[in-house]
């Protein structure tokens, strides 16, 4: 007897989740969005705007995918659950009913309460929508100020300055993304924004938004006022739990699971960046809205829903991001600061827009985490060795593995192998056999 | 919502950099005196004054192209997409339309009404009187613009991807075997009384060098034609499997093929216009091989006919080639394969028609070391390589499960890997072990060992 299977959110956490059911079960499944009729990727959603890519090619599933594995999409809002009845009540006015219940709504964009705040013109990036507003908001526009410093802020940075809009980018900690990034990687990144003549201002926070139903410019904490014609809020999102409040479902920051995404009622689960884990695995945060983990999430509940009930047990830690035209890519723990009982080796290029990092315990000298910014690593490499727990000389032995850049590409393994000797006063050599490695062909 | 994303007219409005608008209004200045001189050579007029035509002619093109790559050159390098799906020419606008109508009429006119073009092809006699000896004809002009496409486009290509020496190579390697072995050796050959001989093309996509007329015809020409006899059976029997297993179809497609090199020049524009369905890979598939069967078919009719001096098949075997030569030769690779650029997308005979890619995608699927190496789980599903694939490969549905990509289509062109903002894809020959791991583990997933 097929189980009626209802997730609430399309994005990547509840489309993986359905798939991966589809995959093994016969179960009835629907998938029930207000945002977009089929699945997208968000992360693609600064290519549309920059005329890279429309919205058709931010889905990675053609439109018959869906019919053909028996995933139903509903394009409705829901607005409440309840959780006696096991129902869901729809905006247009229709119900549905459920035997499992996910609930995967991800987040929504702080909007901290500055004065002026509600002016037109003033928003944050999240889901299609904004896209399409933010499309309006800057359209013939001089200048916008981006306020707060992390991922969604420096791509919206790009974003403007694709459309020539000139960009002043203030941020509150004294170097960029400094909260994450370790200091000397927050000052590269800090010199690439520069270099795209955006106004980065360090250390400077919004006092007020000025306008009178348009915004006209903002002020600074350091009194100083920005004429601008566009204010980008991106200072962090949070768990989207507007329609859960009120059901009986426990929640906090997000809604609270345990290991294997049960929220406190049976039969009613949740995964994305929409939960809180009341335990979370070691090393990790209770809240993490990043796509990997998303995608993990549903993985691993849709064992669960087919029966084979299966705990959350994510490898090391992995994340990427791209600041212009600066690609990073972190494996394992690299913490903006080293904690007591770690090290960490730092080599910077000489032209300053390539570096890395090694993270390593102190005392047994065993690896903890990885940092690449302009060169790429190997994930499959990255992940067996913080795994296995490879002593740092090990892993600069063999650095040639890591390196996933592409033929022909400058190598940096001998000049990061040397910096290394020359900062531990160690001698190590390197396991490249192919030592002309010139040609990778 | 999704629909107004989709349709959003506002979004197809957007400012151009002021810098850009520079170069580019000399550029259209240059475009607009060429053209005023491209007419009035049509009318005869240049045959007073070839070489002024030529140069006035030639010289402002090259200088309109170099004027729209030299916003490419200027500051920090990197993936440089923006507007292209706003702007009427990249996005089969209105301007896209104009454009693959004069570029398929002009197809139309070179195969098959060439005295439309009398007092133009006229402009070319300097120069092909200096390099073969000869008065030019039209395919003495074909061969000059189709090279000058290739070079000019081709700086604009190395400015565009001047952040990876990969495509900086490479698109040196294209103009290289254009300039010389596509033009330049050919016409010499031609000075020198020899055979007009193409060294970097071969059976089956130039198939006549293997058809027992060439043959015969080659063999009797003297020591050299011997030679080029030997050089392209070597090179299609021999050259083709060894290359492809090293390094995949690559080594052709995107590093010595002609129609590739203009593919990747002249075409890069609209690479992103390949259709990426499902569907269309199905048509594909269909099509590249049943060229590949008639062309083979064709070719051991032809020397089984010559073998029995016409004795069992009588002309059957010529009809075949003939058309052979008009539907394949002819329409398919000329007409629509360069013609459609601006509407498909620039690899449209590479990957539907040209059977020369068939049989180097079969050596590549099967037997081969080449394949895209998937970065283990970072993937973010953006589909930026999926979108600028001119093959139409939708190189995301492998990039997110994890799995290496080995399709036989894919000519190596490392777009998806220059775009993908996450690191995500690497062209790599390595060992065949392990090469197509359909069954992808997903990594930072402990529990799930395997990919469904």
């Amino acid at each position: 007897m097929p189980q009626q299977i209802v997730i609430i959110g399309n994005g990547i956490s509840g489309i993986t989740c359905a798939r991966n059911i589809r995959k093994q079960s016969n179960d009835d499944i629907k998938v029930i969005s207000s945002e977009t009729e089929h699945f997208y990727s968000r992360t693609a959603l600064m290519y549309i705007y920059m005329g890279h890519m429309k919205y058709e090619h931010t889905k990675p599933y053609e439109d018959w995918f869906w019919e053909k594995n028996r995933i139903k999409l509903v394009n409705d809002h829901v607005i409440s659950i309840d959780t006696k009845s096991k129902g869901l009540q729809l905006q247009a006015g229709s119900s549905i009913s459920y035997d499992k219940l996910v609930i995967a709504t991800g987040s929504v964009s702080n909007k901290p309460n500055f004065p002026g705040i509600e002016l037109s013109g003033v928003q944050s990036l999240y889901g299609m929508p904004d896209i399409e507003l933010m499309n309006e908001n800057t359209h013939g526009i001089k200048r916008g100020v981006i306020v707060g410093g992390g991922l969604i802020g420096i791509e919206m940075a790009e974003m403007l300055l694709s459309r020539n809009i000139d960009v002043t980018f203030l941020i509150r900690e004294n170097e960029y993304w400094n909260n994450i990034l370790p200091l000397a990687e927050a000052e590269l990144v800090g010199r690439h924004i520069k270099e795209h003549h955006v106004d980065l201002r360090t250390a400077t926070e919004l006092k007020e938004i000025k306008g009178e139903g348009k915004v006209k410019s903002v002020v600074t904490n350091k009194g100083e006022e920005i004429a601008c014609e566009f204010v980008g809020i991106t200072v962090g999102v949070s768990p989207n739990i507007s329609i859960i409040k009120n059901s009986g479902i426990e929640t906090d920051r997000g809604v609270l699971v345990n290991e294997f995404f049960e929220t406190n009622i049976p039969d009613i689960y949740a995964i994305g960046d929409c939960v809180q884990h009341r335990n979370p695995p070691s090393g990790r945060k209770a809240v993490e809205q990043v796509w990997y983990t998303g995608r993990i999430h549903g993985e691993t509940l849709a064992q669960t829903l087919v029966g084979k009930r299966t705990a959350y047990q994510p490898g090391p830690w992995f994340n990427s991001a791209k600041f212009f035209d600066i690609e990073y890519q972190t494996y394992g723990i690299v913490n903006a600061k080293d904690a007591e009982d770690e090290t960490s080796f730092y080599w910077e290029h000489e032209k300053g827009r390539i570096c890395f990092r090694a993270v390593y315990n102190k005392d047994d000298e065993t690896i903890i985490g990885f940092n690449a910014l302009g060169f790429r690593l190997r994930h499959a490499v990255c992940d067996q060795w913080l795994q296995e727990k490879r002593k740092i000389d090990d892993v600069m032995a063999n650095l040639h593995q890591l390196n996933f850049d592409p033929e022909f590409f400058d190598k940096y393994e001998r000049e990061i192998l040397s910096s290394y000797n020359e900062q531990t006063g160690k001698n190590i050599k390197s396991k490249n056999k192919k030592s002309f490695a010139f040609f990778n062909w | 919502m999704a629909q107004l994303a989709t349709n959003n007219p506002s979004l197809s409005l957007t400012e151009e950099s002021a810098s850009q608008t520079i170069f580019q209004k000399v550029g259209g200045i240059c475009i607009a005196i060429a053209i005023l001189f491209l007419v009035a050579a049509l009318s005869g007029v240049s045959k007073e004054y070839p070489l002024l035509f030529m140069i006035i002619i030639v010289g402002m093109f090259t200088l309109a192209a170099v004027f729209y790559a030299l916003p490419y050159y200027k500051g920090i390098a990197g993936v440089r997409m923006n507007g292209i799906m706003f702007k009427s020419m990249t996005n089969k606008g209105a301007i896209a339309w104009i454009f693959a109508i004069v570029l398929t009429g002009f197809y139309i006119i070179i195969y098959w009404f060439p005295w439309m073009f009398g007092g133009l092809i006229r402009i070319f006699d300097p120069l092909s009187q200096l390099l073969a000896n000869q008065p030019a004809n039209q395919w003495f002009m074909y061969g000059a613009l189709y090279t000058l496409a290739v070079l000019t486009m081709g700086i604009r290509f190395i400015g565009k991807y001047r952040h990876s020496r990969y495509h900086v190579i490479r698109t040196f390697s294209v103009m290289f075997f254009q300039l010389g072995f596509a033009f330049l050796i050919p016409m010499f050959l031609k000075k020198l009384n020899e055979p007009e001989f193409y060294f970097s093309y071969f059976w089956p996509l130039k198939y006549n060098y293997l058809f027992p007329s060439d043959v015969s015809s080659l063999m009797s020409s003297g020591n050299l034609g011997v030679f080029m006899v030997f050089w392209g059976a070597v090179m299609t029997f021999v050259a083709t499997p060894i290359l492809t297993y090293k390094y995949g179809k690559r080594w052709y497609c995107s590093w010595v093929c002609g129609c590739g090199g203009l593919a990747e020049t002249a075409g890069d524009p609209y690479r992103h216009l390949s259709d990426k369905s499902l569907k269309a890979w199905k048509i594909e598939r269909w099509m590249v091989h049943s060229v590949l069967v008639f062309i083979t078919i064709t070719t051991i009719l032809l020397w089984l006919n010559s073998y029995y001096k016409g004795g069992i098949l009588g002309s059957v075997s010529g009809a075949f080639a003939q058309w052979y030569g008009f539907f394949i030769g002819a329409v398919f690779s000329g007409v629509i394969g360069v013609g459609f650029y601006p509407l498909m997308g620039a690899r449209v005979w590479c990957r539907f028609g040209c059977p020369m890619a068939a049989v180097l995608g079969i050596f590549q699927k099967f037997k081969s070391k080449f394949r895209i190496t998937t970065n283990g789980g970072q993937c973010i599903s953006c589909g930026n390589c999926s979108t600028h694939c001119e093959m139409g490969i939708d190189v995301r549905w492998y990039a997110q499960r994890g799995q290496n990509i080995a399709r036989a289509s894919c000519v190596g062109c490392g777009i998806c890997a220059t775009v993908c903002p996450r690191g995500v894809l690497k062209l790599e020959n390595g060992k065949e072990e392990g090469r197509i791991n359909d069954k992808p583990i997903s990594i930072g997933n402990n529990n799930i060992t395997v990919h469904l």
